[in-house]
């Protein structure tokens, strides 16, 4: 992994460190007020970590595992922010993916788009690099 | 939390964000400049983890969860150290840009801090 593709991965990092502590802090201290909610936020807090484990291995197994977390991802902030804004009740509270993660600066509705973008553009050949 | 001083901390990852995305956009590979800007974002923010265990102690307590407020913390301290260790790893003009992007994380993470410790949310 070279060249501009460090710094997507450097922010698929920071989201996952994010999601993580804030799905930590939700089910340490209020899991019962919204259990949905909240493992919805462990679940994509999971998905980030592998995104970014997959984003740095080299090989077309990892490259595989990258699309589908980041497909995943991004069905999630679609769905999800489209319920959080037509279901209100159905979200009363956050996820990383309410309002279209509107509460992380939109990075988790542009982050799988230009991942997407850069796996698209960086299939890897024979030299089973995937840089 | 002490405010000028969490000001001062803003202002300092801020300007070593922008620092390092700047320099990096112009293809400079990680300096003493670009890697001790950020060694200034981690010592503040060492300095900070010793105001908010001092700062409850004197009647300066915070008003939100402590739990959010200190995995906040700790998620900020990893960011400088892991970028940096990245950045000598491989020296590179992304690598700059990298030191960028984790200050300026630092930056929203500790002004996150400031609204836990200071506004109560509902």
């Amino acid at each position: 992994m070279s060249g501009i593709g460090r710094v997507l991965i450097a922010v698929y990092g920071v989201l996952a460190l994010a999601a993580t502590g804030r799905s930590f802090v939700q089910i340490a201290s209020k899991f019962d007020e919204a259990p949905l909610a909240y493992t919805l936020s462990a679940l994509a807090a999971v998905v980030y970590i592998v995104a970014t484990i997959a984003l740095v291995r080299p090989g077309l197994a990892w490259y595989r595992v990258a699309w589908a977390t980041i497909v995943f991802e991004f069905t999630g902030v679609i769905v999800i922010g489209t319920l959080s804004i037509v279901f209100p009740e159905l979200f009363p509270h956050d996820t990383v993916w309410s309002r279209f993660g509107a509460g992380y600066l939109f990075i988790p509705l542009v982050l799988p788009v230009l991942g997407m973008w850069w796996l698209a553009r960086h299939r890897p050949t024979s030299r089973a690099d995937a840089s | 939390m002490i405010e000028w001083f969490t000001w001062v901390q803003l202002i300092v990852a801020v300007a070593a964000g922008l620092l390092c995305i700047g320099m990096g956009l112009a293809g400079r590979v990680p300096s003493d400049l670009t890697i001790g800007a950020l060694a200034l974002v981690e010592v503040l923010l060492i300095v900070q983890v010793v105001v908010a265990f001092v700062a409850p102690a004197l009647g300066n307590e915070p008003t939100g969860s402590v739990l959010e407020f200190g995995t906040y913390l700790v998620g900020a301290l990893i960011l400088p150290p892991a970028a940096a260790f990245w950045a000598l790893l491989e020296r590179n003009r992304w690598s700059t840009v990298i030191l960028g992007v984790a200050a300026l994380s630092v930056g929203v993470m500790v002004f996150r801090m400031f609204q836990i410790w200071t506004v109560q949310q509902a």
